[in-house]
């Protein structure tokens, strides 16, 4: 149903940040009924480019049609009533209302001056059932994970009755395949009925999918638009990146050596723990030197898991044995001071530190570990920023950047940063990949294994199946808030992964 | 046009430089309306003037802005300081008694049990905050509203007054030329800035005024942090409250410290600490309670009648706000845009 009409038409559009240029002279044009992709690195300026369109930033040059007419979008809202309706990066919600009024508010039924709250909830409810998510909508939105967070804010975006231009930045970085499938068959739909959508996503098989066009963004300049169809996967590869991507043998290889280890040795020995409401009680060895993945769909109750093991939520079950020391619960200083780490998945508002600068950001766990009164000399401070930004490839001005500044990838970068600079012995990263580009992606794959070479143990937390099978010796595998199976060696594999989780029951394994 | 713009969008990513902007405002304005403002005289090998009035009667607003500056940049507030420092006048008087020239506690022990007091009054806030949970504003409008009460009970419903002489040099005394106050003003200065930034703990600060969650997952102790915040901030009450008591020679449990809080509120907001949490600077606290108090003493030296004292006050906060304001100045420089437009 592509039809050469031009919806939304930015040329020449430039945006300067202090010290980043982020959009230089860039083009771009939408077409009613495509599905168009925008791609590149972190901060090659893809969301600004976004923001631009949403009035959320103002560009120094350029010029924006919509349907032929300039427009001058203020602010999201203004663009909102011109039919441009946006699912930004990071969720921006009210954590602290219902999933019903977060989906109404703004376009509220109006009824004798009251809000109508009854058809909002059935406005939700019915929204959330396009995207396939049943859930209570008049439970506030905070007690939901991530990924529901994530649908919430689509369906918000999808509660507009004219929208022409549908927006949508990297709306699948932390939905599981099942969710991905569901919003590609809402997106085709919305495609039929000529809207035409900016989808922004890391993700390469993806794009293929559903795009029909793609354009890259290099360091803020256009690189290209491209038919999806004519155009090869290495060459779109090697137009974001500017070079060719390393290929993940050696990854395998990397495994392999690991795995052939014979000698394990336990950290940690977890017994029984559980929490009610949260997860059921499950056993589970920690070893050094291994990587441990954890599979299962979202909301499976990963993230639970190892919230309760680092102690940033308490057990009401169980018992935790590390460093010959049984404890009934850690506390994330006591985990510290034992030597494990969570980089945590949800970046806004359990990662980043907004107003402080990346260094800050860098040093702080590291800080935290060392006590009140070891207070890092600045010098070292800058010694370890530095570090982490040219070995992850953080792009940022200075290290005295706000984290806010940075792109969401950066961010993530950033968070994941802190942790490795930590001296922990075990570290449980969960979705530490969420939002990154394909580049860095492997980079930190072969980062995780070698952390385990080097004798750490490692938790590796991803709804990216490949992703963890890649880098995981062994594999928990958790389904409705329970454990149900363990995978070691052989078994590690996507197929064994996916059949578990998508519930065989032991006794047919047998 | 486009210059006073650029110059407007410059000077507003920094607060600090708007505060002393304003300060720098405020005593130009007693330049032009009132040259002997700026006259100082040595008298006996001291110095006396306005401008010497200035930081010798803001030393208590100042060290208490240091203080409240730690609470406000956790994210609290700490509402109890004015009477904070009634009490802890109170008990260094009652502790010096009444005598003539005499104490009947060592004067070092009166004023360190009186510090004792304050800091455990703040220590009470942030149990209150910290441990039970309790919104800062109403953990610490109970001591507010308990401690004039405590003060008074102290005193006996009666301003005592004191003649010691040795316990006039917080308030009133000088050394090598300038008020003891300052000293202690600098001395505060200084200790706090180093045990907030040659230690951790400014960086915990700022991190859970920021965002206290994500702070918890990088293992920070907010609990603690907040409960030194707090009592840090009691004891900087106290502190302010033997200079106060001290430099009036006497201890009034009604009266001494009265609208202190919201004062050393103003100098932190006026300094560029956001209430909501997060960065904070004491050298902006100080120039905010200097703001306050040569607005007050400007007043007062050029015959205002006293009943416009408090709407001045609050007019020139209220421009110092709107400057500060991120929102205001888009405003203002799109005006001037769009003027600019026009004018072509
Ligand atoms: N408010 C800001 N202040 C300063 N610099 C900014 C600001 N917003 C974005 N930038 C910079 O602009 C550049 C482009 O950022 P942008 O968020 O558009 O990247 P992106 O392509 O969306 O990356 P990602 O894939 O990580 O989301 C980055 O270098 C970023 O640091
Ligand atoms: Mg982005």
């Amino acid at each position: 149903m592509v039809n050469d009409r031009v919806l939304l038409q930015m040329s020449n559009i430039s945006k300067m940040f202090p010290g980043v240029k982020a959009l230089s002279n860039v083009d771009f044009d939408l077409r009613a009924g495509e599905i168009h992709a925008l791609m590149g690195e972190n901060g090659a300026g893809k969301s600004t480019l976004i923001k631009v369109i949403t009035g959320v930033d103002k560009p120094e040059l350029g010029e924006i049609t919509l349907e032929g007419n300039i427009i001058h979008p203020a602010s999201p809202r203004d663009a909102q009533k011109l039919g441009i309706s946006t699912v930004f990066q990071e969720v921006n919600l009210c954590p602290n209302l219902s999933v019903a009024e977060n989906i109404s508010i703004g376009h509220e039924t109006i009824r004798y001056g009251f809000i109508n709250s009854s058809d909002a909830k059935a406005k939700a409810k019915q929204l959330l059932k396009q995207l396939d998510v049943d859930i209570d909508v008049t439970r506030t939105l905070a007690d939901y994970s991530v990924s529901i967070q994530q649908m919430v804010a689509i369906a918000r975006a999808l509660n507009i009755d004219k929208t022409k231009v549908l927006i949508l930045d990297e709306p699948t970085s932390s939905l599981d395949a099942y969710e991905v499938r569901k919003l590609f068959d809402v997106m085709l739909k919305l495609k039929k009925n000529g809207i035409g959508i900016i989808f922004i996503t890391h993700f390469i098989d993806q794009v293929y999918e559903v795009a029909d066009r793609i354009t890259v963004l290099r360091q803020g300049k256009l690189i290209g638009t491209y038919e999806t169809n004519t155009l090869p996967r290495l060459k779109l590869v090697y137009s974001m990146i500017g070079k060719e991507l390393e290929n993940l043998d050696s990854l395998s290889k990397m495994k392999g050596e690991l795995t052939k280890r014979t000698e394990v040795e336990p950290f940690m020995q977890v017994k029984a723990l559980g929490s009610k409401g949260s997860i059921q009680p499950f056993d589970l060895e920690i070893n050094k030197g291994e990587v441990l993945g954890f599979g299962g769909l979202l909301g499976s109750g990963r993230s639970e898991a190892a919230h309760l093991i680092f102690g940033v939520d308490i057990p009401d079950s169980g018992t935790l044995t590390v460093n010959k020391k049984e404890y009934r619960h850690l506390s994330p200083l006591k985990s510290i001071l034992n030597g494990i780490g969570l980089c945590p998945e949800d970046r806004k508002t359990e990662g980043i530190i907004s107003d402080l600068t990346v260094r800050e950001n860098i040093v702080i766990a590291l800080q935290v570990g060392q006590g009140w009164f070891q207070y890092i000399p600045m010098k070292k401070q800058y010694e370890i920023a530095d570090k982490f930004i040219q070995s992850l490839n953080i792009n940022t001005p200075s290290p005295d950047q706000l984290i806010k500044n940075l792109s969401g990838g950066n961010q993530q970068k950033v968070i994941l940063a802190r942790w490795l600079a930590t001296h922990v012995k075990f570290l449980i990263l969960d979705e530490p990949t969420r939002g990154i580009d394909i580049g860095t992606k492997a980079e930190i794959q072969k980062m995780v294994i070698s952390l385990a070479e080097e004798g750490k143990a490692i938790v590796f937390i991803s709804s990216e199946l490949d992703e963890v099978v890649r880098c995981s010796n062994r594999m928990m595998i958790m389904r409705d808030h329970q454990k149900v199976a363990e995978l070691e060696g052989d078994k590690v594999n996507l197929e064994e992964v996916m059949q578990i989780i998508a519930g065989r029951s032991e006794l047919e394994k047998a | 046009m486009k210059k006073l713009n650029s110059i407007i969008q410059k000077l507003g990513s920094n607060r600090l430089a708007w505060s002393m902007f304003a300060l720098a405002a405020i005593l130009l304005f007693n330049l032009i309306v009132y040259p002997e403002f700026f006259k100082i005289t040595i008298l006996d090998g001291h110095l006396y003037g306005s401008l010497v009035d200035i930081f010798r009667n803001g030393a208590p607003l100042m060290v208490l802005a240091i203080g409240m500056t730690l609470v406000v940049a956790t994210g609290g507030v700490d509402l109890s300081v004015g009477p904070v420092i009634a009490v802890t006048g109170a008990v260094a008087t009652s502790l010096i008694g009444l005598e003539y020239g005499s104490t009947n506690t060592p004067l070092f022990l009166a004023v360190a049990l009186a510090l004792g007091v304050a800091a455990l009054c703040g220590f009470w806030n942030g149990i209150l905050v910290s441990r039970i949970g309790i919104q800062p504003i109403v953990a610490t409008l109970i001591l507010y509203v308990a401690g004039r009460g405590v003060a008074q009970m102290i005193t006996n419903g009666k301003i005592m007054r004191i003649f010691y002489e040795p316990y006039f040099v917080f308030g009133s005394g000088y050394f090598l030329s300038l008020p003891v106050s300052l000293y202690i003003v600098l001395l505060v200065y200084i200790v706090a800035w180093l045990f907030t930034r040659r230690t951790s703990f400014g960086l915990y600060v700022e991190s859970i005024g920021i965002n206290s969650e994500a702070s918890r997952f990088t293992g920070i102790n907010e609990k603690n942090v907040k409960l030194l915040a707090y009592t840090l901030c009691g004891l900087c009450a106290g502190i302010a409250g033997i200079i106060i008591s001290s430099n009036v020679k006497s201890a009034d449990g009604n009266n001494a410290g009265l609208w202190y809080e919201l004062d050393a509120i103003l100098s932190v907001a006026l300094g560029g600490t956001s209430l909501s949490g997060g960065r904070f600077s004491f050298a902006g606290s100080i120039i905010g309670a200097l703001i306050i108090q040569s607005l007050t003493t400007t007043i007062y030296s050029t015959g205002v009648p006293p009943q416009v004292i408090m709407l001045v006050k609050a007019l020139v906060v209220f421009l110092v706000s709107l400057l500060q304001s991120e929102n205001f100045r888009k405003m203002i420089g799109s005006l001037l845009n769009s003027r600019k437009g026009a004018i072509q």
